[in-house]
C-alpha cells in the first residue's frame, strides 16, 4: 500500500514570522491508507505546518503537491474542496446542537429549501455504525451532554462523513482518559485502513507508536527525521525530538 | 423499522414512552417555557381572583392587543438573542416606523399600503446598517444599538415635530388593533392552523420515513392537533362573546385582526429558524461562532441579516403600535424594548445565545402583558408594574444563567 504516490508531498517548505524562521525548508509526504505522525517539542513548528495544509496560514515558499498535482492552499475552502480535514483540538462543535446538525454543519441537505432531517439523520447514524462506534447512544443527543471521547468521535465521524482524502488530528487524545484514548486510536487506525490519508499530531509517543506506520519529527523548523515505526524505537524517538539526535535529511 | 444499528435517534418508543421522555428532559432542567407558562396561570388565577374584570371578554382582548406589540418586538429580537447579541434600538426602530408611516400618510398623502412598505423598508434597513456597524466593523451590539436608541429619539422628534401628535386616519390601519373580524373568520382561522399543523407533520413524517428513519408515533399529532383544536376553539369562543360595553350602540365581538398577524409571524419565523439552512446557521453561530466559521458558514451574512430581521419586526411592531393609539408622538415605541426584551428572557430564550424559540416570546409577551394588565385593573401605583417587571426579568435571567452554566458543565 505504501509504494504508491504519496497523496501529499510538501517540498523545501518555508514560513517565517517576521524574522523568526518557523519552517526551514520543510519536506513531508503523506500516503493513503497510513497513519502519519507528525511529532516535536513544544513550538517545534507542527501547528504551522499544519495550519499551512489547512489553508488557514499559507507558506512563504517551496511546493504543495496534491496527488501529485502543484496547488495553492490560500483558504480553508480550498483544502475542503481538495478533501484535506482538519479535526483541531479545540474541536469546533456547537454544544447547543446535536450530533447529527454539527456532523452536517455548513454542509447541511436541504429538500425544496427545507432541511431534510431524515436523509442527514439516516447518513450520520450510519456513519458512526461504519466505525464501530458503540459509545454513542442516539444522534439526537445535544453535544454539551458528550464525553471529551464522544466529542473527539463525532468530530472524526463528521470528517469521515465527508468522504475527505485527508484527515488532520491536532492531538486528538490529549483531554481524554484511558479507555477514552484507547476508542479513539482504535477509530484513526479503522479511517487508515479504510484508505484515507491521516495525519496525527500528538507529544503521546505511546499513542504513536501503537497507531502511526510513519513518523515525522520536527526539531525547531527543521524535519529531522522520517521514519517507519516498524524500523525504529522510543528511544531513537525521544532522541530526535529533543535534538540529541540526527538523521541525515529523510523524507 | 429501519433499526439497523444501535445508535437511536430520539424518535424510537411509543407514545407514553415519549410523554415520559419529556418529563424526563424537564426534570433534567431543560423546561423551555413550561416554568413561564405556570407563572402565567398562575398570574391568571390571582388577577381573577383580585378583580373579577380580568376574565371578562372585553380585557381578555385587551390583553391580547396589549401583548401583541410587546411580542412581535419579541419574536424579532429572540433572532438577535439567539446570536448572544442584543437590540436595544428595537423600540425606537418602531416609534420610527410608526413615526414615518402617520407622517407619509398625513402630511404627503401616500395610500396606505405604501407608507407600511416603506415603514417595514425603513426597519429593515436599519437594521442592515447596525448589522453591518456590528459584524462588518466589530463593534459591540450593546453600544451600536444603544447609540441607535439615542439618535432615533432626536430623528423621531424632528419627523413628528416638535410637541406633534399625528393622528392615523387609515381604516385598515386602525382596525388591526381596534376592530374584531367577522365572527367566522375566527373558525375559519383555527381551521387553517389545524390543517397546516396536520399537512406539514405529515409532509416531514414523510420525508423521514422515505430516507428510512423511523417517526415518533402517529398518535402524537393527533394528540397536539386536539390541544388546538380545543384550547383554539376555547380562545375563539371567548372572543366571539359580545364585549361592547353598549350593544346597542356599537356591537363588538369576534376575534381581533391583530391575531392572525402575530400567528403568521410567529409560523413563518419558526419555519425558517427550524427547517431551514439560514435557520440552523442562526443556532450554530449562536451556540460557536467560531465552530461556524471553521464549517464554512458565513458567520458575518448570519449576523446582518438577523439583525435586519429584528428591525423588520420592530417595524410591524411600529405599525402596530400607531393603530392601537390612533397616533404617534416623538416618544412612542420608546419603553417597549425592555418589556420585549424582558418577555423573550422570561419565555426562556437564553442571553447567552443559541438556545430559545419564537413561542417562548410570545409565551413570555403574555407574561409582561398580563402583569401590565393585572396590576392596571388591582390598581397599584403604576410605578409598582415596573418595579415588578423589572423583578421578574431578573428572576428570568438567573433562570438563564444558571441553566447555561449546568450545560456547560455538564
Ligand atoms: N502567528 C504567529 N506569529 C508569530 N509567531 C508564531 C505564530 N504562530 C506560531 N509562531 C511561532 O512559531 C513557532 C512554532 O509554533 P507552532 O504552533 O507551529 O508549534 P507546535 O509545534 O505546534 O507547538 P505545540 O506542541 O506547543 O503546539 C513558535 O515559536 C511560535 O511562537
Ligand atoms: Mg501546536
Amino acid at each position: 500500500m505504501s509504494n504508491q504516490t504519496p497523496v501529499i508531498e510538501l517540498k523545501n517548505v518555508k514560513k517565517s514570522f517576521g524574522p523568526v524562521e518557523v519552517l526551514k525548508d520543510v519536506n513531508f509526504t503523506v500516503r493513503a491508507g497510513e497513519v502519519t505522525a507528525l511529532v516535536g517539542d513544544n513550538g517545534a513548528g507542527k501547528s504551522t505546518l499544519i495550519k499551512g495544509l489547512a489553508g488557514i496560514q499559507s507558506y512563504d515558499s517551496g511546493t504543495v503537491l496534491f496527488d501529485a498535482k502543484p496547488v495553492e492552499l490560500t483558504s480553508p475552502r480550498q483544502s475542503s474542496e481538495l478533501g484535506i480535514d482538519v479535526v483541531y483540538q479545540d474541536l469546533a462543535l456547537c454544544d447547543n446542537l446535536d450530533i447529527v446538525h454539527n456532523m452536517f454543519l455548513g454542509r447541511e441537505e436541504v429538500n425544496a429549501g427545507v432541511l431534510d432531517e431524515g436523509h442527514m439523520e439516516s447518513k450520520a447514524a450510519s456513519t458512526l455504525t461504519s466505525l464501530s462506534v458503540k459509545t454513542v447512544k442516539s444522534v439526537r443527543q445535544k453535544v454539551a451532554k458528550l464525553s471529551g471521547g464522544q466529542r473527539q468521535t463525532v468530530a472524526i465521524a463528521r470528517a469521515v462523513l465527508w468522504n475527505n482524502k485527508v484527515v488532520i488530528l491536532d492531538e486528538p487524545t490529549a483531554a481524554l482518559g484511558v479507555a477514552q484514548t484507547e476508542q479513539v486510536l482504535q477509530l484513526v487506525r479503522k479511517l487508515a485502513d479504510a484508505g484515507k490519508a491521516v495525519i496525527i499530531i500528538s507529544h503521546n509517543l505511546q499513542d504513536v507508536f501503537a497507531v502511526a506506520d510513519r513518523i515525522f519529527v520536527l526539531y525547531l523548523g527543521k524535519m529531522i527525521a522520517s521514519l517507519k515505526t516498524s524500523e525504529t524505537n522510543q528511544a531513537d524517538v525521544v532522541g530526535y525530538i529533543t535534538g540529541t539526535k540526527s538523521q541525515e535529511d529523510g523524507a | 423499522m429501519s433499526e439497523q444499528n444501535a445508535i437511536q435517534t430520539g424518535n424510537e418508543g411509543s407514545f407514553l414512552e415519549v410523554g415520559r421522555d419529556y418529563f424526563k428532559r424537564i426534570k433534567s432542567g431543560e423546561t423551555g417555557s413550561l416554568p413561564a407558562l405556570l407563572g402565567l396561570v398562575i398570574l391568571a388565577t390571582i388577577f381573577a381572583l383580585a378583580n373579577p374584570i380580568f376574565l371578562k371578554p372585553i380585557n381578555f382582548a385587551n390583553l391580547l392587543t396589549q401583548a401583541a406589540t410587546v411580542t412581535t418586538l419579541a419574536m424579532g429580537l429572540t433572532f438577535v438573542l439567539l446570536l448572544g447579541e442584543i437590540d436595544l434600538s428595537a423600540g425606537v426602530t418602531a416609534g420610527l416606523s410608526a413615526a414615518f408611516l402617520a407622517v407619509s400618510m398625513a402630511s404627503y398623502g401616500v395610500p396606505w399600503p405604501f407608507a407600511v412598505v416603506i415603514s417595514l423598508i425603513l426597519g429593515m434597513f436599519v437594521g442592515f446598517m447596525i448589522g453591518l456597524l456590528v459584524a462588518k466593523v466589530g463593534i459591540p451590539s450593546f453600544v451600536v444599538t444603544l447609540a441607535v436608541f439615542l439618535a432615533f429619539q432626536g430623528l423621531q422628534l424632528v419627523v413628528v415635530g416638535k410637541g406633534g401628535l399625528i393622528g392615523i386616519e387609515a381604516p385598515p390601519i386602525l382596525a388591526i388593533m381596534n376592530r374584531p373580524m367577522p365572527l367566522s373568520f375566527g373558525w375559519i382561522l383555527l381551521l387553517i392552523i389545524l390543517v397546516i399543523y396536520v399537512l406539514t407533520s405529515l409532509i416531514s413524517r414523510r420525508q423521514r420515513s422515505n430516507s428510512g428513519q423511523q417517526n415518533k408515533p402517529l398518535s402524537l399529532v393527533l394528540f397536539k392537533a386536539v390541544i388546538i383544536l380545543v384550547v383554539g376553539g376555547a380562545l375563539v369562543s371567548f372572543l366571539n362573546l359580545e364585549r361592547g360595553a353598549n350593544p346597542a350602540v356599537t356591537s363588538l365581538k369576534g376575534v381581533p385582526y391583530v391575531v392572525p398577524i402575530v400567528i403568521l409571524l410567529l409560523a413563518g419565523g419558526t419555519f425558517v429558524l427550524n427547517r431551514t439552512k439560514f435557520g440552523r446557521h442562526v443556532y450554530a453561530v449562536g451556540g460557536n461562532a467560531e465552530a461556524a466559521r471553521r464549517a464554512g458558514i458565513r458567520v458575518s451574512r448570519v449576523r446582518i441579516t438577523v439583525f435586519m430581521i429584528s428591525s423588520t419586526f420592530a417595524g410591524i411592531a411600529g405599525i402596530l403600535l400607531a393603530s392601537r393609539q390612533a397616533s404617534v408622538d416623538a416618544a412612542a415605541g420608546r419603553s417597549i424594548v425592555l418589556s420585549a426584551i424582558a418577555a423573550a428572557v422570561v419565555g426562556g430564550v437564553s442571553l447567552f445565545g443559541g438556545r430559545g424559540k419564537l413561542t417562548d416570546a410570545v409565551i413570555g409577551g403574555f407574561v409582561i402583558a398580563v402583569i401590565d394588565n393585572g396590576l392596571g385593573l388591582i390598581g397599584l401605583a403604576s410605578g409598582l408594574n415596573l418595579a415588578i417587571t423589572g423583578g421578574v426579568l431578573l428572576l428570568a435571567a438567573t433562570a438563564d444563567a444558571i441553566t447555561s452554566r449546568k450545560s456547560k458543565t455538564s
